[in-house]
């Protein structure tokens, strides 16, 4: 293999892998200004933006969006505290148990979502707690958390120690540390940490059927439509709404990292 | 009264001595170097006056006051690090400030006092650049500003030199001799760079494995090292071993002499075989085989040279053979 | 100097002060720092799990349908029947297959954008990767239930290209055909591979950036042809990499309930068995029995993995 040049075996490989993944995403736009109403027919035999007025008007979509926006916002908010707290003593200092902390993080991702869902809805049956917006915060900041964590911890390791150590040595006690070098060090992975976070949580849907009892987050609302369909064009509109609004953070954290470091927050 | 005195201090890191029993004390306006290979204990100690570790036994105090629960932002003592850690997200005048924002200083007369400071390292008029557009001797002016602006009564500094090249080094090293005059306070310079040390320093403490071997001015470091270890770690002094000493002097002890000071003579107390000779512009570096010890020796360009193989004298001026405690 | 340090000491402010403790008992700071997220995750997570773990080992009454809270092993027992186990089978043949096919799409993608894209196509790449990872689950789930249906695009391309007698006789095959491909084993094998792949991919690419160039270099220069290089040194060095993407499409696949509900047969896999039990039918301690059997094969799985250095690739 020449190191500088790919194959042609390999170029087409890539090059087909990609459209794989991308060509149903691009599906999504079309089926939202299809005249069709009963059926997934193609090509479609119109095109109308009638559906998103109707989509506009829909109260449930409205009501599911909101709920998903509270949530994703109170795990964000959560999983920023907890992660950033975890990150700092990870990588502040050796400790006995450090590798146990980082498993204890990682294992609500690494672990099967069906497995955080019924194991969070077993333990609400047996402490006697009712669903409400906070059992489906409770569930969504523990896998969070881990997004969080890992953003911190990369760009903790990245910042030199002795950033600290020259604050402290001028003057500043371990609070004004914290507001006048910690913080604008780490502040850019914060911001990506949290707005991954918020994606994650947006569109959890495996956690969330069993902890959110009778409510409807948007990912609830789509997969009540895809079980039992009831008006298939509003279904394509929020599909594609909702594709649009997550590749907002993800653009956001794109540039926010450029240069730096990859995203770390690869588990989902 | 001593600027820095450390009273049987220890700091041990499990089983680890870091350092181990040092005690010393230096006055206020010297110029301290701690010499001494990596992992010798040097770097601790300069951390332990900072106040970035704390003794595990021990009394530090810092112009007579007992520093033992006094974090590093309570202590008058400011660090050049080695890494310099400017603060990446501020400029050069607003790193050079930090200090004296901290202190509640207003942004006019800290930018005014930070700018004086960066005039004081020739670099006035860098204050807009941000760290990251710096070269490393200009990163390293930036961190001796930050520390001096603050007015510290003792100044560590921790391999400042150690990142920059030859050339600039040997330019940093009067720059900074020059400014610990001007501002007479104490430096505490730790270095593993014998010459760094010699030719900077008012006295130096020479460490090894967690304790100090020897402290002295450089010329007693260098001439007359009291072990083996010295004689060795600065500037290569020949070791001649016990034994050997015992039957040239009748003292049974190790002994060194510099590789200067030995001559080749044709008749002299010892005879040795030349093992190697290379040239070195000013000299040549004779190798030697003593009875199974390694020696060098420094012949001047005009000195008659020896061949490869042949078998010399050597012979020394009366003080040049240093009697030595055994031992380290 | 100690009576102005006094003075110091008195004008201190609350956070000084508790800066000052902190720096004296570092330890102090290290618990201050590790309490919340230690006991949320302890309490809220760590306890359910443990709660799930203990009600796997009581009992259902078949006729009162009531839990029987008495220690028994009848529950794991029953995973063993023949429908149960039939399930177990289905579910980690699936994953399997999954991970493999992954990993076969995902290599070269990750290996171009490891070593061959430069600059603004790195950029490309980069972004192309991440987001299909991060687009909406249900979304991608959904472009598929279009893409698949008999009315949809892929029907209609079929026929445009007069292959359509191709995808019937697939249909007509046992096991993997189906009405439609979106009520067949091969259409969730689709979306599985679909929406789990891109988990495979970064750490491939890690691990290959990872591999120095002159080391193909070297390859290249003692004589080795393109295949030889690519099976004794890029494929042994990606290893690490495959396997750490392996645990996401591994594990993720396992406990997946909602890709084979809405594309697929009838027959569960072990997540709906888990999502069933405890809903429908109300027996949650077999579904707790269920729910841990992707953990033992996890935990299984993570121990080779980790033995094999795949965590450094993560």
């Amino acid at each position: 293999m020449h190191s500088d040049r790919a194959s042609l075996g390999l170029k087409i490989a890539a090059a087909a892998g990609l459209l794989f993944l991308h060509l149903p995403i691009l599906l999504i736009f079309v089926y939202a200004f299809t005249t069709e109403e009963k059926s997934f027919q193609w090509p479609p035999p119109g095109l109308t933006l009638k559906w998103f007025a109707v989509t506009w008007n829909r109260p449930d979509v409205w009501e599911a969006l909101g709920l998903s926006v509270k949530v994703a916002s109170i795990s964000t908010v959560i999983a920023l505290i907890l992660g950033s707290l975890c990150a700092a003593a990870v990588s502040r200092t050796r400790f006995f148990g450090r590798e146990t902390i980082s498993l204890l993080v990682i294992l609500p991702i690494a672990l099967p979502g069906v497995v955080t869902g019924i194991a969070l809805r077993s333990a609400f049956s047996i402490a006697d707690i009712p669903f409400s917006t906070w059992t489906i915060v409770l569930g969504h900041a523990t896998f969070c958390v881990v997004i969080v964590y890992n953003n911190a911890v990369a760009r903790f390791r990245r910042t030199s120690g002795s950033l600290i150590e020259a604050s402290m040595d001028l003057g500043a006690n371990m609070f004004q540390t914290l507001r006048h070098v910690i913080l604008p060090n780490i502040a850019t992975a914060l911001v990506v940490g949290g707005m991954l976070a918020f994606a994650l949580s947006f569109d959890e849907v495996i956690v969330t059927t069993f902890t959110a009892g009778q409510q409807q987050t948007l990912p609830i609302w789509m997969l009540e439509e895809l079980v039992r369909p009831r008006e298939r064009p509003v279904t394509n509109v929020v599909a594609m709404v909702v594709v649009l609004v997550t590749m907002l953070p993800i653009l956001g954290a794109y540039y926010l990292t450029r240069g730096t470091e990859a995203v770390a927050g690869q588990g989902k | 009264m001593s600027a820095v005195s450390f009273d049987h201090v220890s700091r041990h890191f499990g089983e680890v001595k870091a350092v181990d029993g040092v005690s010393l004390d230096i006055p206020e306006g010297e110029f301290f170097a701690m010499l001494g290979p990596s992992g010798s204990g040097k770097t601790t100690c300069l951390r332990l006056i900072a106040g970035f570790e704390r003794p595990t036994s021990g009394r530090i105090s810092i112009f007579g006051e007992q520093v033992a629960d006094l974090p590093p932002y309570k202590r008058h003592v400011n660090t050049v690090f080695q890494d310099y850690a400017l603060f990446p997200h501020l400029n050069v005048i607003d790193n050079v400030a930090y200090g004296l924002m901290i202190a509640g200083q207003g942004r006019k007369a800290r930018h005014a006092a930070a700018e004086q400071a960066l005039e004081m390292v020739r670099l006035g008029g860098y204050g807009t650049r941000k760290p990251s557009e710096l070269s490393g001797g200009q990163r390293q002016r930036v961190a001796l500003a930050r520390a001096l602006v603050n007015k510290p009564r003792v100044l560590l500094l921790d391999e400042p030199l150690g990142a920059l090249d030859l050339k600039l080094r040997e330019q940093m090293q009067e720059e900074l001799k020059g400014l610990q005059r001007q501002l007479g306070i104490t430096f505490v310079f730790v270095t593993h760079d014998q010459g760094e040390a010699l030719s900077m320093a008012d006295r130096v403490a020479v460490f090894n494995e967690g304790r100090i071997i020897q402290v002295g001015a450089p010329e007693d470091i260098y001439f007359r090292p009291e072990v083996p270890f010295v004689a060795d770690f600065v500037g290569s002094s020949n070791v001649l071993p016990a034994p050997l000493v015992a039957r040239l002097t009748g003292t049974e002890s190790p002994a060194a002499i510099r590789p200067e000071r030995v001559r080749l003579a044709g008749e002299g107390p010892l005879k040795a075989v030349v093992t190697g000779l290379s040239f070195l512009g000013l000299s040549t570096r004779v190798t030697l085989d003593v009875e199974g010890t390694r020696m060098t020796a420094l012949l001047p360009q005009d000195a008659a040279r020896p061949t490869v193989g042949e078998t010399v004298a050597l012979a020394w001026a009366e003080g040049d053979l240093h009697l030595m405690r055994g031992g380290a | 100097m100690s009576a102005a340090t006094d003075t110091l000491t008195a004008r201190d402010g609350v956070s000084t002060r508790l800066s000052d403790t902190l720096w004296r008992r570092p330890k102090l700071l290290l618990v201050l720092l590790l309490l919340p997220p230690v006991l949320w995750l302890g309490i809220i997570y760590l306890g359910s799990l443990f709660a799930l773990l203990l009600q796997s080992f009581f009992s259902i009454d078949h006729f009162s349908g009531l839990i029987n809270y008495e220690f028994t092993l009848r529950t794991y027992a029953e995973l063993f029947t023949p429908a149960n186990f039939d399930i177990i089978v289905r579910t980690v043949t699936m994953a399997a297959c999954t991970t493999l096919a992954s990993a076969v799409i995902a290599f070269p993608i990750a290996c171009y954008a490891a070593r061959f894209a430069k600059g603004r196509w790195r950029a490309v790449f980069y972004l192309g990767i991440m987001m299909p990872l991060w687009s909406s689950y249900l979304v991608k789930i959904y472009a598929w239930k279009l893409i698949l249906a008999k009315e949809g695009i892929l029907t209609w391309a079929l026929e445009g290209l007069h292959l359509n007698w191709l995808l019937d006789a697939y249909l007509a095959l046992p096991v993997v055909g189906g009405n439609s491909l979106s009520v067949s084993t091969t259409g969730t094998f689709i979306v599985f591979v679909y929406v789990w792949m891109p988990f495979m991919i970064l750490p491939i690419q890690a691990a290959l950036e990872r591999v120095p160039v002159s080391m193909l270099e070297a390859s290249g220069d003692l004589g080795a042809r393109p295949g030889q290089t690519f099976r004794h040194v890029l494929f042994p060095l990606a290893l690490p990499g495959i396997v750490a993407g392996s645990i996401f499409t591994f594990s993720l696949t396992l406990g997946d309930y909602i890709i084979p509900q809405i594309i697929g047969t009838s027959r569960l896999f072990i997540g709906q068995a888990v999502y069933q039990h405890q809903g429908i039918a109300g027996n949650i301690p077999l579904a707790a029995a269920f729910a841990v059997v992707p953990i033992v094969i996890m935990g299984v799985y993570l121990y080779i993995a980790k033995r094999m250095g795949a965590f450094d690739a993560l």
